[in-house]
């Protein structure tokens, strides 16, 4: 058959929506050594430095591993997910533009975009997940209740869904000869005042580092998750950080979305 | 028309025209002059502030998703994925308009055969040449046998090897039936594959026919000029008479400053230029035996004919920019 005479398709979207999600998870699994070293490296040194060094060392008091652990599991899905975005996106737009043939696809462009937070949203729990084995690993032990299931996949979703959501954002809106700042403008306080190492009421002798903590959406994920399965630890309402990740994510992705649009359409 | 945020004139502004089914369109203008705008628009990726555009049909403003299921475009610069090799990037894209599965390899593999790529399938982009990146950039384009395919610049900067087996690709195409648009700065590209040229400046369009009526439409450009021995005396009438031959369109008396292109510096002779209104050469018999009546003698001829090149400089200027 003559390739060029071959008939116009009406492919159906959800087709190539599939086609180009399967893209993504393609090259990831081609660069699966990679991809592990990026997501779990990071929270891995975290994890065995404050959790298992200072504690052996007697720096930290004895139960502190089951404090951080919730709060590195919302960094990790929030960090995974924010940076499956974020820098991709910023390159891509910006220099390589080897997404054109994605925003080419017969798809809309808010398909694409709804894609790449797809994408996100599952390496973010992929990564969450593995974090709790190499928990077990590291620590001996990892906090559980079996009961708090519900609110526990509620607050790694919802991690996941705001990290991505903050991808994209910060992927379509911030300025590519910027790039260079964004670890020590936006990646290293976030990392800092997500209350990933410390509960947020027991910041209370540090007011104003409890209300800048307070301003991090990521502060929400960590204490739904100490309320999840660390509940005898004073913490922030499941229901509050409920309400506010919901708020956030609700404002982060119709932003992103639109960000997206704006690089993607001039 | 097309005006970008925060810019204070318009990119493209009024820029009509329509291109044939089958048909090599090129879009010519100078850097800047609206052509990669144009196409963006055309491609869905740029939304024009006003007017219509239709591919193959389809409103790209009303159905974007129908009308990049016909359109392909190839883009000045290489925008492969390089997270995925040559082959894989022919078979994503096929995958993303819906090319059934088992047709996928077999049809990254003609096509990079048909471009010369074939040995190079398993590598990454990045290792490509230029122009080996251009030609997977097509190979690309063609997997999901788009009606109307798009080439920015195509050529820009490859070898002229490589530009010529480009060129011969492009016409092998035509023949299948694909509708091209190409833009170019390069006349010799336009006047060698377009079946008709739109130069485009300042975002509008300024001529639009085939590049041999675009060529005869600058007739002033089509001359004949001699250099005559001994300098004349009185140039006037001798101008009258030449002007006078049926085929002069008008005539002029090469100044001074004009002397330096082609004289050896003497100033022994006087140049006179005759404008052709059809083929110059058949001018200068009558010419010569005019300028003989007179007492003078012809002792060089010069013919010029227009090239695109000409027509391109006569609309767009030729201020640099």
């Amino acid at each position: 058959m003559n390739p060029v005479d071959a008939p116009v398709r009406a492919t159906p979207p959800w087709r190539t929506f599939l086609a180009v999600l399967h893209r993504d998870v393609y090259v990831t699994w081609s660069e699966l050594p990679i991809v592990l070293s990026q997501v779990l490296l990071q929270p891995l040194f975290l994890l065995f430095v404050f959790g298992k060094v200072l504690g052996a060392l007697g720096y930290t008091r004895p139960g502190y591993e089951d404090l951080l652990f919730p709060g590195l599991l919302a960094l990790t899905a929030v960090v995974t997910g924010m940076m499956t975005l974020a820098f991709p996106l910023v390159r891509d737009f910006g220099w390589t533009k080897e997404i054109e043939d994605r925003l080419l696809a017969p798809i809309s462009t808010s398909m694409v975009a709804v894609e790449k937070v797809v994408f996100a949203v599952a390496r973010a729990l992929a990564a969450s997940l593995a974090m709790m084995p190499l928990g077990v690993v590291v620590l001996g032990s990892i906090p559980w209740e079996w009961r708090n299931l519900p609110l526990f996949t509620t607050m790694i979703v919802g991690g996941s869904l705001l990290g991505a959501g903050l991808g994209l954002v910060l992927g379509t809106l911030f300025p590519p000869e910027r790039i260079n700042i964004f670890f020590s403008l936006v990646f290293t306080p976030l990392l800092f005042t997500g209350a990933s190492q410390y509960p947020w009421p027991s910041l209370a002798p540090l007011r104003w580092f409890q209300v800048l903590t307070a301003l991090n959406p990521m502060t929400y994920v960590s204490e739904g998750l100490r309320a999840a399965m660390v509940p005898g630890v004073p913490h922030i309402p499941a229901w509050v950080c409920v309400v506010v990740l919901l708020g956030w994510i609700g404002v982060l992705l119709p932003v992103g979305m639109w960000g997206f649009h704006r690089r993607a359409v001039d | 028309m097309k005006r970008y945020r925060g810019a204070t004139a318009n990119a493209v502004d009024g820029c009509s025209f329509a291109v044939e089914e089958g048909e090599v369109f090129g879009l010519l203008g100078p850097n800047g002059a609206g052509k990669t705008t144009t196409i963006g628009v055309l491609t869905t990726r740029v939304l024009p502030t006003s007017g219509t555009a239709t591919v193959a049909g389809v409103d790209v403003v009303a159905d974007p998703v129908a009308a990049r299921r016909r359109l392909a475009v190839v883009p000045q610069r290489s925008n492969l994925d390089r997270s995925l090799s040559v082959r894989d990037n022919l078979v994503f894209h096929a995958a993303y308009h819906g090319v059934p599965a088992r047709d996928r390899r077999p049809l990254a593999e003609e096509w990079l055969g048909q471009f010369g790529m074939a040995d190079r399938a398993t590598a990454k982009p990045d290792v490509l040449s230029g122009g080996q990146a251009q030609r997977v950039m097509i190979a690309r384009a063609l997997m999901h046998a788009p009606d109307v395919l798009f080439l920015d610049e195509p050529t820009t900067g490859l070898d002229p090897a490589a530009r010529l087996f480009l060129w011969d690709r492009l016409r092998q195409l035509q023949h299948r039936g694909v509708t091209i648009l190409l833009t170019t700065h390069d006349m010799d590209e336009a006047a060698a594959l377009a079946t008709r040229v739109g130069i485009v400046d300042h975002g509008r369009l300024l001529a639009l026919d085939t590049p041999e009526a675009l060529m005869r439409s600058l007739p002033g450009l089509t001359a004949l000029e001699l250099t005559i021995e001994p300098p004349l005396a009185g140039v006037d009438g001798l101008l009258a008479r030449l002007g006078a031959l049926s085929g002069v369109a008008r005539t002029e008396h090469l100044p001074d400053a004009a002397r330096g292109e082609t004289t050896d510096g003497l100033r022994g002779h006087d140049r006179v230029r005759l404008y052709a209104t059809g083929p110059a050469p058949s001018l200068v018999a009558p010419a010569a035996s005019v300028v003989a009546g007179a007492g003078h003698t012809v002792t060089n001829v010069r013919l010029s004919s227009p090239t695109l090149e000409d027509v391109f400089l006569e609309l767009t200027g030729r201020t640099l920019r």
